[in-house]
């Protein structure tokens, strides 16, 4: 079958490789029929994720349908149109139990790296390197699915899959920032990037009762597109001083809830750009913390912050004092899609939450690494290449 | 050609010297520590079902090691520990080891971890079949290195 690889640091082609197969009782096989880049990816694509081997199938976001089960799949048959969470639990151990899918116990077969580098090992995610358990990933024909009873959801009938194709990762992962960074109704929420995950994370607080929410970005023509499609307040960090209008717009207080949807690879502005920049260039950092900084800076006393921007190691001038001293909750986690992945379906099938506008470009496989191309320098407003491998 | 060989076996003949001097080194309490550390994973079971009449899961029941069983606290299931019966590498012996993949430590970790999963999910959790990379290079083959000791290693 035909899929988009990894071949080296920013470098991708497409391949042909063996189909999958059912190897456990509990996969299945799905027929991808939508797969979409991540910003996440970009981070493998630049080299910052450890262990990619040249030949890695990437992508995690994706829908399909199924073409095949193994002897002990239930609630799945061949037919079902699904979307996938693109981390992997076995919904059986303790953190799978708890809600917390992203911390499963059984489903990375390789957790002796991520243990020795983080203390502890995450979920298998498709497609996200061999510390993650070197599961093929969705920008292919094919892929199998473990787990499937826990991982793959039925697409209600009524909701388009470009709709329904963000309920993989983008949506979950942005409801998580909200509701495990606390929004209550009332709330003043700040959410730092406005690609897809930002985007979801803000409306996720605004469903959730969030009275204002603020969200920053450099780029005009995301930032217009939250403004529309999302319906919230947006600040270009490029032409203000982001903690001067954040206060300036709370009172002075700060908001009660800091999102962070950026990950290892901020920008910003100023000498922080540069000081970063040269740091991670030569590897004596391994990730750009520049919008965690501001948000702890910014958030409230007493006041949340979340990261749901993926990071892989050590940063540098991390505020601690900040923390400390204002009081403030740091959480952060990959997503635990499974626990939201439902409700989310429902709020698109009910036209409460908007997905399809994140799908900026609808492309072939075969286009693979153009649209990477085109999503890591946001090329003609690219927010989401869609990959669509029977089209 | 000649000095290259010569050159490769000095520095095999230096790392050998090197880790039969650190081999031959007393043995720190700390490192005494590990060779008798349990090493232990909490099952999301009862006792009873990880060993039912006391038999011991498998694959932990295959390998000559010592096991024993705690209700964990606060209703997290179970506790299932063990530990190499034979005798277990420490300091610098135990990283050459563990290099090799004859550490008796990476056995048992697997065998926790195999039997945590069977007991949960009733089957181990398969990895995708590797496909052949495109590009051999040297940091490759680490990684390739790295990854077969993976399932054995880690905090356990």
């Amino acid at each position: 079958m035909k899929a988009v690889c990894w071949q080296g640091v920013n470098e991708l082609s497409v391949e042909q490789v063996p189909d999958p197969e059912i190897l456990n009782d509990q996969d299945a096989i799905v027929k991808v029929t939508a797969s979409t880049t991540c910003g996440s990816d970009l981070h493998l694509l630049g080299g910052y994720i450890p262990a990619m081997r040249a030949g890695d199938v990437i992508g995690h976001e994706f829908l399909g349908e199924i073409v095949e089960v193994g002897p002990e799949v239930s609630r799945h048959r061949p037919g079902d149109r699904v979307v996938v969470c693109s981390i992997i639990g076995c919904g059986r151990c303790r953190p799978c139990v708890d809600g917390m899918w992203s911390l499963c116990e059984n489903s990375n077969p390789k957790p002796g790296l991520t243990e020795l580098m983080w203390g502890g090992s995450t979920a298998g995610i498709f497609g996200y390197s061999h510390a993650m358990g070197g599961f093929r990933g969705s920008h292919a024909e094919y892929i199998r699915v473990p787990f499937a009873d826990y991982n793959a959801f039925t697409v209600p009938d009524g909701v388009d899959d470009m709709d329904a194709l963000f309920a993989s990762d983008a949506a979950p992962t942005g409801w998580m920032g909200a509701d495990l960074g606390g929004v209550r109704p009332g709330d003043v929420v700040a959410v730092w990037g406005c690609g897809g995950v930002g985007q979801m994370a803000a409306r996720a607080a605004m469903l959730l009762g969030a009275e204002r929410v603020i969200a920053i970005d450099r780029y005009p023509e995301r930032l217009a597109m939250t403004a529309r499609h999302v319906g919230c307040e947006v600040v270009d960090y490029t032409s203000t001083d982001v903690n001067a209008e954040l206060r300036e717009r709370t009172g002075g207080r700060g908001p009660d809830v800091c999102i962070e949807a950026v990950g290892l690879e901020a920008e910003g502005t100023g000498p922080q750009r540069i000081y970063d920049g040269i740091k991670q260039r030569l590897r004596l950092e391994q990730d750009r913390p520049i919008a965690v900084r501001e948000a702890i800076h910014a958030c409230r006393k007493g006041g949340s912050v979340f990261v749901l921007g993926v990071f892989a190691g050590f940063v540098d001038k991390f505020p601690l004092g900040a923390l400390m001293n204002k009081g403030l909750t740091l959480r952060g986690a990959q997503q635990h899609g499974q626990r939201y992945i439902p409700h989310l379906l429902d709020l698109i099938a009910r036209g409460e939450l908007k997905t399809s506008h994140l799908a900026t470009h609808t492309m072939t496989l075969d286009d693979g690494p153009r649209g990477y191309d085109m999503f890591k320098r946001k090329k003609d407003g690219c927010v989401r290449a869609v990959f669509r491998p029977w089209i | 050609m000649k000095r290259a060989i010569i050159g490769a076996l000095g520095v095999a003949a230096g790392g050998v010297a090197v880790a039969r001097w650190l081999a031959s080194r007393r043995v720190p309490a700390a490192f005494e520590d590990e060779a008798t550390r349990w090493l232990g994973v909490t099952v999301n079971r009862s006792q009873d079902e990880i060993m039912p009449g006391g038999r011991v899961p498998e694959p932990l029941a295959e390998l000559d090691a010592e096991v024993r069983v705690n209700r964990a606290p606060g209703g997290r299931g179970t506790e299932l520990y063990a530990r190499p019966r034979e005798h277990v590498p420490t300091g610098a012996t135990a990283v050459l080891s563990r290099i090799r993949g004859d550490d008796p430590r990476q056995a048992v970790r697997v065998a926790l971890r195999e039997a945590k999963c069977v007991a949960e999910t009733g089957e181990v959790l398969r990895p995708d079949a590797p496909i052949g990379t495109t590009r051999p290079t040297l940091p490759g083959k680490v990684l390739d290195a790295a990854l077969r000791r993976a399932p054995g290693e880690g905090r356990l």
